[in-house]
Order: C-alpha cells, then sequence, then structure tokens
C-alpha cells in the first residue's frame, strides 16, 4: 500500500503545484533552452614549415590550398554536412553524398567528424605527390569502410553504388538497378586471386600493378595542382 | 559550379582516385595547362580607392567585366592599374561578390545609382543573396512606383491624348476624378445625390406634424410627392451613372461582376419594382421590405471614400478571425445558456423557458450590456449568471485587440509570404538553371572535345577555334572529372529530353535483335577497350536486350570516319544531337565530315545504331546498311 501512497502523494503535489501556478500566475519557463551553439570554434593549422615538412607540397601550392579551404569553411574545419554540399557542386546531375561521406572518412584519419586542413592537405599530398604505391594504398583505404584490412564485396557494393549514383537518373544507357552488382563481380574477379571473397590489400596491389589502364589512370594525379 | 568552390575543384579531382581501381576503361587525357599563370594581384583603382584582390578571383565570372578582358580598356599603363572612375562604396559590394559569390545589396544605398553600377559592371541584380533580396525588391518596387506616379502626372499634365478613345478616356474620368474637370463635378454630383438619397430615406420616416385625425404621420406619407420626386430624381442620376460605366468598362462582364456595380444595381433596383407593382395590395409588404434595400446606398460611398475601401477589404481578408471569434462566442453561449436553463429550472415563474430563450440572457450578459428583462432568481442561476458576465469579458475584449493586431499582422504576412513564394520559386528556377546549365555546358563541350579529336586526326586545325569556345581551365578540369566518372561507370550523362526518348524505344523494342555484322566485319583499328571487351560479352548467353545495349555502348567511345566516297562522321548517339550541330560543322578539306542525323528507329525498332545515313534507316536496311560500310571505316576511340 505505500507504493500506492506514494503515487497518491506525487499526484496531490502535482496538483497543488499547479493550482498554484494557475493562481499566482506563474509562467511556465521556456523549454527550449538558448541552443547557444558555439559555433566558433575556430581551428587553426599549424605553421607552413611543419606543413611543408609532412607533406609534399610546395609553399605556394599550400598557401593556395588554405586559401581556398579557408574562404569556404572560415572556421578552418569541415564537418561532413559542409564536405557533402561543397562536393555535391560538382555533380549537379546526380547525388553524390554518398560517396562524400566515404571521401569524408577517409580523409577524416583521426576520426573526430571534422577534417581539418592538416587532415586535408595530407590526404591531398598522398594522392597528388605520393607514389603509385601510396596512392593505392590510400584508394584502399578508401574502400576498406570499416578499416579492417580487407575489402568485403559489401563494402565494394556500397561505393560502387556511391558512385553510380552520382551519376544520376538521365544516362546513357538507361541506369539499371544490376550495374553496380555486375561491376562489383567483375572487380572481385579480377582482384580477387585466391577467391575467398575478400580483397586484401596484397592482393590489391597486386592485381593493380598488374593493371596497365589502372596504372595509367594513376599518373593523371601528377598535375592536377 | 559557384565561384567559391573552384578553388576545391584540385581536390574533387584527387577524389577521383576512388573510381580509379574500379573502373574498367581507361580515364581520358586530362587537359592541359596551356599557359599556366602563377597567380597575381591586380590593383583596381575605383576613384582613388584602392582595392587588390587576385586575378583568379576576378576570373571566376568571365562574363562581367572585371572576369573578362574587358578590363583591359581600363588599364592605366603609367600606373599598372586599373582605373575605373565610379563609386567606391558600391564597388565594395561588387568586389565582395567576386570574393564570396555573394552579392549584397547595402541599404544606405540609392537603389537607382546600385543598379547603375551593377549594369556597368555586367552583374544582373538577379543573383541578390537571399539575405538582401527582399529589401532590393522593396525598394525597386518603391522606385518603379515612384517612377509611375511621375508619369502619370506627366502625362496628366499634357494636353489630351488622342490617341485614347472617347470609351477609354470616359473609364479613366470615372476611375480618377481628378483627370478632367467634367470627371471631378460628376464626381461631386453624384456623391450630392447619393448623400440626398440617404437623407430622403432618413428624414422620410421621422413624424413630422399632425393631420386632423390625431394620427402621427411621417413626412414621407405628408409630403409623399416632394419625396417622390427626389427619389426619381436620385434613382434617375444612379441609373445614368451605372450605364454610362457599363458603356465605358473595358471589361464589361468584369464590370458587372464587381461588387461595387452589385451595389448600384442593389440600390436602384426598388424603385424599379415599386414602379412595376404599385397597386397589387398583396405584395405591397414585399415591396415594402425591398425599400430596405436602398440604405444600400450608402455604400456607393466607398467609390468616393479610400478609409471605407480599405476596411472592406481588411474585413474580407481577417474573416478567419472573425470566424472564429463568433465561432467561440457561439460555443460560450450554448455552454452558458444550457447552465441557465437547468439552474433556473427550478425556480416558479422563469423567463428562462428554453434554452433557445436562455440564449437571449447569455448574449446580453456576455456582452455586458444587461438589459435587465432576463434575471436569473435562483442562487444556482445567480452564481453561474456571475461566471456568466465574468468570462464574457473574457471572451469578447481578449478576441479584439488579436484581431486589430491580426490585421496588421496578416496583412503584412500575407505580402510577406507571396514574396516568399515568388522568391522561392524564382530561387529554385535559379538553382534548376545553374544546375542545367553546369550539366548542358558539360554536354556541349564533350561534343566540342569528341569534334576536336576527329578534327586534329583529319588534319586540319584551323577550325580548332570555333569548337574550342574558351572554355576556361577550370571548366575544362570540371568536364575531365564528369568524364572520367562516366569512363568509370560505363554510362553517359545525357539530358533529360534524350533520356525520355531512350526510355520510350527501349520500351518499343520487344523482339531479339540479330546481331549486326557490322561488329564483325570491322577490320579496322579497334582500339576501344569497351569495344573489345564487350566482343566477348556477346558470346555469352546473354539476353539480346543487353547485348545491343553492350554492343550501342561500344558506339559510345569510337567515332567512325569514313574515308570513302561517302564520307559521314558518324558520332556516338548521345554525345551529337540535332540542332546545335549546325554551328558546329566546320568545313574539312579532306572528307566532309558531317554530323549524322540521329534517326529514331519506327517501331518495332531494333538495335540504335550510330550510323546512320540521312534518309532515316528502316529497320530492314539497318543491317543492309551496316553492311556496306565496310570499307576503310577506322574507329578511334574517344581517349
Amino acid at each position: 500500500m505505500s507504493h500506492c501512497q506514494q503515487r497518491c502523494k506525487r499526484q496531490l503535489g502535482r496538483v497543488i503545484r499547479c493550482f498554484y501556478q494557475f493562481v499566482t500566475g506563474t509562467l511556465s519557463q521556456d523549454s527550449v533552452e538558448d541552443e547557444f551553439e558555439l559555433s566558433t570554434v575556430c581551428h587553426r593549422p599549424e605553421g607552413l614549415e611543419q606543413l611543408q615538412e609532412q607533406t609534399k607540397f610546395t609553399r605556394k601550392e599550400l598557401q593556395v590550398l588554405y586559401r581556398g579551404f579557408k574562404n569556404e569553411c572560415p572556421s578552418g574545419i569541415v564537418n561532413e554536412e559542409n564536405f557533402k554540399q561543397i562536393y555535391s557542386q560538382f555533380f549537379p546531375q546526380g547525388d553524390s553524398s554518398t560517396y562524400a561521406t566515404f571521401l569524408f572518412n577517409a580523409f577524416d584519419t583521426d576520426h573526430d567528424g571534422s577534417v581539418s586542413f592538416e587532415d586535408f592537405v595530407s590526404g591531398l599530398s598522398i594522392i597528388l605527390r605520393g607514389t603509385i604505391d601510396d596512392r593505392l594504398n590510400w584508394a584502399f583505404n578508401l574502400y576498406d569502410l570499416n578499416k579492417d584490412g580487407c575489402i568485403t564485396k559489401e563494402e565494394m557494393l556500397d561505393i560502387m553504388k556511391s558512385i553510380y549514383d552520382m551519376m544520376g537518373k538521365y544516362t546513357y544507357p538507361a541506369m539499371r538497378e544490376e550495374a553496380p552488382r555486375e561491376h562489383v563481380e567483375n572487380f572481385f574477379q579480377k582482384m580477387d586471386r585466391n577467391k575467398d571473397g575478400v580483397v586484401t590489400i596484397e592482393e590489391f596491389l597486386e592485381s593493380c600493378q598488374k593493371d596497365e589502364n589502372i596504372m595509367r589512370s594513376m599518373q593523371l594525379f601528377d598535375n592536377v595542382i | 559550379m559557384a565561384a567559391g568552390v573552384a578553388a576545391w575543384l584540385p581536390f574533387a579531382r584527387a577524389a577521383a582516385i576512388g573510381w580509379m581501381p574500379v573502373a574498367n576503361c581507361p580515364m581520358p587525357l586530362a587537359p592541359t595547362e596551356k599557359n599556366k599563370r602563377q597567380d597575381e594581384l591586380i590593383i583596381l583603382n575605383v576613384s582613388g580607392r584602392r582595392f587588390q584582390t587576385w586575378r583568379t578571383t576576378l576570373e571566376r565570372y568571365p562574363d562581367t567585366l572585371l572576369g573578362s578582358t574587358e578590363k583591359e580598356f581600363f588599364f592605366n599603363e603609367d600606373t599598372k592599374e586599373y582605373f575605373f572612375d565610379r563609386d567606391p562604396e558600391v564597388f565594395r559590394c561588387i568586389l565582395n561578390f567576386y570574393r564570396t559569390g555573394k552579392l549584397h545589396y547595402p541599404r544606405y544605398e540609392c537603389i537607382s545609382a546600385y543598379d547603375e553600377e551593377l549594369a556597368f559592371y555586367g552583374i544582373l541584380p538577379e543573383i541578390i543573396g537571399d539575405c538582401c533580396y527582399e529589401e532590393y525588391k522593396d525598394r525597386k518596387r518603391e522606385n518603379a512606383e515612384r517612377l509611375m506616379d511621375d508619369n502619370d502626372s506627366e502625362n496628366n499634365q499634357e494636353g489630351s491624348m488622342p490617341s485614347l478613345s472617347f470609351r477609354q478616356t470616359m473609364w479613366r474620368a470615372f476611375e480618377n476624378p481628378h483627370t478632367s474637370t467634367l470627371a471631378l463635378v460628376f464626381y461631386y454630383v453624384t456623391g450630392f445625390f447619393i448623400a440626398v438619397s440617404v437623407i430622403t430615406n432618413v428624414v422620410e420616416t421621422v413624424p413630422c406634424g399632425t393631420v386632423p385625425g390625431n394620427k402621427e404621420l411621417p413626412c414621407g406619407e405628408r409630403y409623399a410627392v416632394a419625396f417622390f420626386c427626389l427619389d426619381t430624381a436620385c434613382v434617375m442620376i444612379f441609373t445614368v451613372e451605372y450605364l454610362l460605366r457599363l458603356f465605358a468598362a473595358p471589361s464589361r462582364y468584369r464590370f458587372i461582376r464587381s461588387v461595387m456595380s452589385i451595389i448600384d444595381v442593389v440600390a436602384i433596383m426598388p424603385y424599379y419594382i415599386g414602379l412595376v407593382m404599385t397597386n397589387n395590395e398583396d405584395v405591397s409588404g414585399a415591396f415594402v421590405t425591398l425599400r430596405v434595400f436602398r440604405v444600400f446606398r450608402i455604400f456607393k460611398f466607398s467609390r468616393h471614400s479610400q478609409g471605407l475601401r480599405i476596411l472592406g477589404y481588411t474585413l474580407k481578408s481577417c474573416a478567419s478571425e472573425l470566424g472564429f471569434l463568433l465561432f467561440s462566442l457561439t460555443m460560450a453561449i450554448i455552454i452558458f445558456a444550457t447552465v441557465m436553463f437547468y439552474a433556473e429550472k427550478g425556480s416558479s415563474a422563469s423567463k428562462f423557458t428554453s434554452i433557445p430563450a436562455s440564449f437571449w440572457y447569455t448574449i446580453v450578459t456576455m456582452t455586458t450590456l444587461g438589459y435587465g428583462d432576463m434575471v436569473p432568481k435562483t442562487i444556482a442561476g445567480k452564481i453561474f449568471g456571475s461566471i456568466c458576465s465574468l468570462s464574457g469579458v473574457l471572451v469578447i475584449a481578449l478576441p479584439v485587440p488579436v484581431i486589430v493586431s491580426n490585421f496588421s499582422r496578416i496583412y503584412h504576412q500575407n505580402q510577406r509570404a507571396d514574396k516568399r513564394r515568388a522568391q522561392k520559386k524564382a530561387r529554385l528556377a535559379r538553382i534548376r538553371v545553374a544546375k542545367t546549365g553546369s550539366s548542358n555546358a558539360y554536354l556541349h563541350s564533350k561534343r566540342n572535345g569528341l569534334l576536336n579529336e576527329a578534327l586534329e586526326l583529319t588534319g586540319s586545325t584551323e577550325d580548332e577555334q570555333h569548337t574550342t569556345k574558351g572554355t576556361s581551365l577550370i571548366e575544362s578540369q570540371h568536364h575531365h572529372l564528369l568524364h572520367c566518372l562516366e569512363k568509370t561507370t560505363n554510362h553517359e550523362f545525357i539530358d533529360e529530353q534524350l533520356f525520355e526518348q531512350n526510355c520510350m524505344e527501349s520500351s518499343m523494342q520487344n523482339y531479339p535483335s540479330s546481331r549486326s555484322p557490322s561488329l564483325s566485319s570491322h577490320h579496322g583499328l579497334t582500339t576501344s577497350c569497351c569495344s573489345r571487351r564487350h566482343k566477348k560479352t556477346t558470346h555469352l548467353p546473354n539476353s539480346s536486350v543487353p547485348a545491343t545495349r553492350l554492343r550501342s555502348m561500344q558506339e559510345l567511345s569510337t567515332i567512325h570516319i569514313q574515308c570513302s566516297e561517302q564520307p559521314s562522321l558518324t558520332t556516338s548517339r548521345s554525345s551529337l544531337n540535332m540542332k546545335s550541330d549546325d554551328g558546329l560543322r566546320p568545313n574539312c578539306k579532306a572528307a566532309q565530315i558531317t554530323t549524322a542525323i540521329i534517326s529514331i528507329p519506327t517501331p518495332p525498332a531494333l538495335t540504335p545504331e550510330g550510323e546512320s545515313r540521312p534518309p532515316p534507316s528502316s529497320p530492314g536496311h539497318s543491317t543492309n546498311i551496316s553492311t556496306t560500310t565496310t570499307s576503310n571505316i577506322v574507329k578511334v576511340s574517344a581517349l
């Protein structure tokens, strides 16, 4: 019975409180707290000299990169939404948000939810100034969504779907549902040597080095900046 | 593509590394930067105030003065800077536009000065950012109204405009009494007669004097003839006015439906009806009722009074608030009437005989009138009666200021909502245009690119300039990026209409196609990887439809240049498309490069082969045509 009594007392207290408020007319406090997001988080990158040491860019290139970076993200860091929005400007016809998420995760090496200028420029340094092996490593890292060292078919399918999503609807020939899956099968046939259903980094590097198309396309990145 | 993100293009191109290992086809070549200039600071001297910015910042918008070569006209050799003899304050906003991509409108600036500056620098005002767009539009509208007023007053001060017809002048005179003296006279005369009519209606009922027989007569019956004459005169004037307005109205149907004309009709109808049925005793009762409608003549004043019109409009726009007030009142009335009825049921000789009878008490009490013809006698009745009067004060007094403030709020809100809706539509349209613009730019440049390669092969370079319309480096890099994506996924970007066409055709393909011998009969340099790959896949036991698709995909990446008698440049189906090809047709000294007319196969059509002669190929002929084009077809991949 004490449980009932407690409940009764609680209800009574509530009723009295309500009546009191009704009589004295206290306005209920604003239930919405001031959401004062400290959006003024400002991140300053390390000095130019340090970045020059860490990356393979020249001083001038770093300057140009930082100016562009800071222009678009005045707070000094990019969060995922911003990243997706910037990337989507380049692909007006399709939906590039999924691929941008994967990219974001690949650039965000310390997994803190934001890409700082150091992350940004170190990623770019590998892609644009690294050796072919470095680049392939980076690409593998991009594909390996859960960073466990091997690419499964599901991960590859997600990546492939995101790439096909960027094409949008108006393509020739018309986009079919199975196109990404077929592409993934193709990929695994090429890459998976021991047919165990996953592609490890060694298999990946080996197969890519044998494929002259891939090797040639890797050289495209030499003069992007 | 927004200007600011041009700086992120290198990143986007680097991100394409994710596509490389999964692509089956080799990637196209990257565009080379022919004259790669180091980014330099340029100085813009605007009336003495020096602004400095990077050259690439200005080149983000190549179709403005500062972004194009037009600024070279303002280059000052001595001081090595660009001098503009314009307002430096406004230039600040304009330069910020280049820097941030958003054009702002400063509130302290005069709207026409600002517009002039925008026009000078070649910037369209439509791209003003949303933060300042409303203000800009408001000021612009005010300005336009001011100009219109100026123009109108100018026009009015001119002499008579012979271009207006008599009917139009009359209508103008009716709507705007200040246009001519005659109109003013007419305006005042009608006003006077309306007043006379209303006064006679009122005075008619006043008892004046006695007649032997000690009966008080109203003046209307005593001086019946005089009043009748007055009434006739007024109605005459009103009828004439109505007929004249009807004649002068530009749209008679719309005029008849308008509120004012209905009021006019209602005002003069009773008189004529009365004329018609004077001596019929039965309907004289109804006739008397009709005379009530004469009071509507007072509404004719609304043509003369702006205030009445505004009141009418605001009442109309606040109809929902008034309706809510009425509804809540009705609820309260019913509740209290019921309560009072049951409370007073017990007392004897109570006036609360039924609930509807109690309505009257409730209304009188709630509006704090308190006539006192019905009062509760029981104690319960009195308690509830007092609660009723207290709540009456609340129910009546509260909504009134709410309605008043609602008037202004709703009025302004409607205006703003309409504006916002229009802006939103405009903004979406702008976004859509920008998107289609950039994708169209890509498709267009793809065609140019293919033609370029064709031209390079045939060795005529003089017409290259025609096709490269000076796309900036950033654009060509962006297009290269999209091209890489196409290669990765083996699909091509096309525009919407073509997509719809393809959908229609593929739905019309209903029987398996025979493999075109064109595939096997080509013994040229087949270098396209996709063709090779798909040659293999056509042997697989797939269904025929994918086979045709694969085959046509092969066409995508190849250009056939026939060096035979009938030279025709057939390009891939999706890239070359009807209209704009005429402009791109260069004259080649060797082979006549003509663009193919893409034939839409008639049903039941087969493989959408890319190569078709000008007469559209009928289905039966397609295979024939392909077999005859066996000689000397050099397939060049679009790498």
